[in-house]
């Protein structure tokens, strides 16, 4: 990921930052300036709990190269208490264990490194409550 | 003194056991475990590193402390695995926490004593009256040499703790170190793992230092070692901190509930704060808290803690350490373990 980006993108990957439509309350992340429901552009922002719980999941055996010593690990749709929807990975667990309903505490992790030389990329991924 | 207002201590999932570990090399667990007192340690997983098991004690001591993070002017981590060579750890970890950037940050090295190292200077700056709040963490994913005798402890954890004026889950009545040129253990710029001098790494260097600082504090505070109902020393290994009480008179039972190092290992700066941690978590109001830390280099940094009526009341309000040690999610195999480590060269 260029730094540039991964910078633009630290609120909401380090602190789970998301944004609330102040007209339809609906909750977003990452924030966006427009709401998909109501077309409002009055957003207010709102932090994410660090919990969730799994709506769908599935599990990666055939990875991204730089995922490959990961596999096989669970990917998921995770709805925090707030309603806003994300996909992150379900770690320190059987990946076959995960699937809906499953409640998660959402912790701060490594999520890629750029090669050997470029930067470490920080985000949430989820563990077992 | 201004004292702590907020702790927390994170351990990641993972163990590998020291038989293990034995095992792959041929030696004798069952002398291993005798002689180290080690039962097994804890891995970090491939997304786990300095920087997260920050943030996650951070979270904890911040929940405890319940502050306006806001508030907080100064974060110190001490660590001797630092995920960059060049380019703070603080900076990421105080955008996660939610501080700054109106704040004072720096990384510390000092081998194991890093943590404390952190958490004198956050204390200082508290004390000096230049911050309000200041964090102070000591956290490492430690390395340790295939088929060497720091593989069985080398483990990764961490603990943080915020420093104020009011609202004090324990106040810190006074500080101590001790500090000399003792080249007992080492890592030159490029090596991936450390080296140490073997035996030397005792008497010399462990022993001399933590004794030194111990007994120079009681000697300034006035205390006898009867006085503490805890007492943590930096934990290399489970025999270490025990043969240095029992030289200068602390008991077993004063020692038990910092001596988390049979089940997590050596977490290198995160090696006492987390024995701290664990003994915040039990403590009682009033109880005199003894902890002492150790760097090779060599140092070692004391304090005399006392908890205030507030601590019960907090030490609900994050995981605790035992709780954590108590319940790991996976055993490894060596194989796992060297994947984990990343100790298996594989192509770009």
């Amino acid at each position: 990921m260029p730094s540039p980006r991964y910078h633009r993108e630290i609120p909401a990957r380090y602190r789970l930052e998301a944004g609330k439509c102040s007209d339809c309350g609906k909750v977003l992340y990452p924030a966006r300036k427009v709401c998909p429901a109501c077309r409002s552009q009055e957003m207010e922002k709102v932090n994410l709990s660090p919990k969730g719980t799994v709506v769908t999941s599935t599990v990666i055996h055939v990875p991204p190269d730089e995922f490959l010593n990961e596999a096989p690990y669970a990917m998921a749709v995770v709805e925090t208490p707030e309603g806003a929807r994300f996909m992150t990975q379900v770690v320190d667990c059987d990946p076959a264990t995960v699937g809906p309903g499953m409640e998660l505490d959402l912790e701060f992790r490594l999520i890629q490194k750029e090669g050997n030389s470029g930067i470490l990329c920080y985000g949430h991924k989820g563990v077992p409550a | 003194m201004p004292g702590i207002v907020g702790y927390g201590a994170f351990i990641p999932r993972n163990r590998i056991s020291s038989e293990e570990i034995a095992q792959q090399w041929g030696k004798d667990a069952a002398t291993i475990q005798r002689g180290l007192l080690l039962k097994e340690k804890s891995v970090p997983g491939l997304d786990e590193d300095t920087i997260t098991i920050s943030v996650a004690a951070g979270r904890s001591a911040l929940a405890r402390a319940g502050i306006d993070p806001q508030k907080v002017g100064a974060l110190y981590i001490g660590s001797e695995s630092h995920p960059y060579a060049v380019k703070p750890s603080g900076t990421i970890v105080l955008e996660a926490l939610g501080l700054g950037p109106e704040i004072h940050v720096a990384d510390f090295e000092f081998a194991c004593k890093a943590g404390t190292e952190s958490m004198s200077v956050a204390l200082a700056m508290v004390e000096a009256g230049r911050v309000d709040y200041a964090m102070g963490i000591g956290a490492d994913t430690s390395q340790g040499a295939p088929n060497d005798a720091l593989e069985f402890s080398a483990s990764a954890g961490g603990a943080a703790y915020v420093f104020g004026k009011e609202d004090l889950l324990a106040e810190v009545l006074h500080t101590y170190s001790y500090t000399s040129d003792t080249p007992d253990f080492w890592r030159r710029e490029g090596e991936f793992y450390p080296r140490h001098g073997g035996r030397f790494t005792g008497e010399p260097a462990y022993f001399h230092h933590v004794m030194s600082a111990t007994l120079g504090i009681l000697d300034r505070s006035g205390h006898k070692p009867g006085d503490f109902k805890y007492a943590v020393f930096h934990m290399p290994n489970g025999k270490f901190p025990l043969t240095a009480a029992k030289r200068m008179g602390f008991s077993q039972e004063q020692m038990e509930q910092g001596w988390v190092v049979n089940l997590m290992g050596n977490t290198y700066s995160g090696s006492s704060p987390t024995g701290l941690a664990s003994i915040l978590d039990v403590a009682d109001p009033d109880d005199l808290i003894l902890i002492t830390s150790f760097g090779s280099g060599a140092g070692s940094d004391s304090f005399i803690l006392r908890a205030t009526d507030l601590l019960p009341e907090k030490q609900d309000l994050a995981p605790k350490v035992r709780d954590m040690l108590n319940s790991p999610r996976k055993y490894l195999t060596y194989g796992q373990y060297a994947k984990l480590r990343e100790k298996i060269i594989v192509n770009d």
